[in-house]
């Protein structure tokens, strides 16, 4: 498959008090077309920049981004960026939030596909709701079907269901899965939730603490939908953690004895 | 002085035919200046909140003129406007532009950057970005503006009025004043002025309560 999304040499340091601060280092990576690729790292890694420079938000100190070749000077429709903290405008109706990017057609194709892309999220009856009416989960429903009725061919999502319950991030992530199966993007996700990485992603790519590098890429190869609970898919999980330094505690040594082995003694 | 006697002077009023003229006078004028103030200062608030350079040049000239009191005006007022309609319209506008320009302009300010970014996302730029993301996200701040200036502007209206003719409710209070002691006229114009100012504000205060606003101002 072609490249979709190059990135060669992105570096990128803020200025502060103390002189420049590193957050990127020498950052490469691909995402084929029509792959999924979860970028994860610690917090406060320079994931978000790095996905911000990808999407044409900030322009890097050096390196570049390339989408089918051709160097990125901005952002654009064809690539969509949902975030954690949500853009849906609050003063909005949710039909006309959907219709937000969609420009030049006649009102009743823009109804008819808002309330299609409505459908698709679940959002079906809500279509004059105004956000403050919505649940946390149904507002990430609009944001993603806000995204996709613009037809993008890329989705970048920084941390899209973080701010969201337990329950509804995974439903959303199935969610996710479902309609992608149903119209192909290529997406790039970053991410510090190493199991969203393993359950969505084709390809994982390990980013080391700031300044952040590339530590390691790793395949998934099991096919969709995967269980979480499987062997393998913890597995996997586990050697990630381990690659980001936070080793699972297994040998019975490594717990300080506490009231629970005192009772099992 | 009993409430009685307000009372009857209220009567006295509405019997010769004179309440709601001067009501009446004085709220067309508060209208014309506030309204003109309005026209201004939006437009200008929002310049001033999204481009820096013009934040840089007509700042210093908003906070030089905005501690002058209105009142302080009143005698540029009457050379170049007269003693007439004009010159409490224009003390008006001058009370009311500066709460307006400068909500507006931090209303813009405010703005979080993640929803500019979502329009750019989406190729909306220029005159749509303003009407669909810029104003509507500053308006519940161009609102609470609206709100401290049309309070502003309804308290110099009696300062305002003293240099109009025949008309009004601070020409009423003043001429109650100098034509024989009136006071039972007086605070009659004083009951007429804050009664009119709570029903403005909750005329404003209901804009809140739209669907388009509540996400700022809550349930």
């Amino acid at each position: 498959m072609a490249d979709k999304v190059v990135t060669k040499a992105i570096r990128k340091a803020f200025p502060t008090r103390g002189g420049e601060l590193p957050v990127l280092d020498d950052i490469d990576l691909s995402v084929a077309d029509g792959e999924f690729v979860a970028v994860v790292g610690p917090s406060g890694c320079g994931k978000t920049t790095l996905l911000n420079i990808i999407a044409g938000f900030e322009r890097p100190d050096r390196g570049d981004v390339y989408v089918d070749g051709v160097p990125v000077s901005g952002p654009s429709p064809k690539r969509i960026v949902i975030s954690q903290q949500g853009s849906v405008f609050p003063w909005l109706t949710v039909r006309r939030n959907l219709t937000f990017g969609l420009n030049g057609r006649p009102r009743d194709e823009l109804r008819r596909l808002a309330d299609q892309y409505a459908g698709l999220v679940g959002l079906q009856g809500f279509e004059n709701a105004y956000p403050f009416e919505l649940s946390g989960g149904m507002l990430k429903r609009v944001e993603v079907a806000r995204a996709l009725v613009v037809k993008p061919e890329i989705l970048y999502m920084d941390e899209p269901f973080a701010a969201l319950d337990a329950l509804t991030r995974f439903r959303m992530r199935l969610e996710l899965l479902r309609i992608l199966s149903h119209e192909r993007h290529t997406a790039l996700l970053v991410t510090h939730d190493v199991e969203e990485a393993v359950q969505l992603a084709d390809r994982i790519v390990v980013l080391t603490a700031r300044p952040a590098r590339v530590k390691t890429i790793i395949d998934v190869p099991f096919p969709y939908p995967r269980r979480l609970s499987s062997a393998d898919v913890i597995e996997l999980k586990e050697s990630i953690l381990r690659e980001l330094g936070v080793e699972a505690l297994t040998s019975a040594a490594e717990f300080p004895p506490g009231p629970a082995s005192a009772a099992a003694r | 002085m009993p409430v009685w006697q307000v009372l009857a002077a209220l009567g006295e009023l509405a019997s010769q035919g004179l309440l709601i003229p001067h009501v009446v006078a004085s709220l067309a004028r508060v209208a014309g200046g506030y309204l003109l103030a309005a026209a201004l200062a939006i437009p200008l608030g929002i310049t001033m909140g999204w481009f820096p350079g013009a934040f840089r040049a007509l700042n210093p000239v908003i906070q030089l003129l905005r501690p002058i009191s209105p009142i302080a005006w009143i005698p540029l007022a009457i050379l170049w406007f007269g003693v007439g309609d004009l010159s409490p319209v224009f003390l008006i506008f001058l009370s009311s532009v500066f709460p307006m320009v400068v909500n507006t302009t931090t209303g813009v300010h405010t703005i979080e950057r993640h929803f500019i970014r979502a329009a750019q996302n989406f190729g909306v730029s220029g005159f749509k970005l303003f009407r669909l993301v810029i104003f509507p996200a500053a308006l519940p701040h161009i609102i609470v503006g609206m709100r401290i200036s049309l309070g502003v502007a309804w308290l110099v209206l009696v300062a305002a009025e003293m240099i109009a003719l025949h008309s009004g409710l601070g020409f009423l209070i003043m001429d109650s004043r100098n034509a024989g002691n009136r006071y039972d006229l007086v605070v009659a114009g004083m009951v007429l002025i804050g009664m009119i100012g709570l029903l403005l504000d909750g005329r404003v205060r209901r804009l809140e309560r739209l669907n388009q606003l509540r996400w700022r101002y809550g349930r």
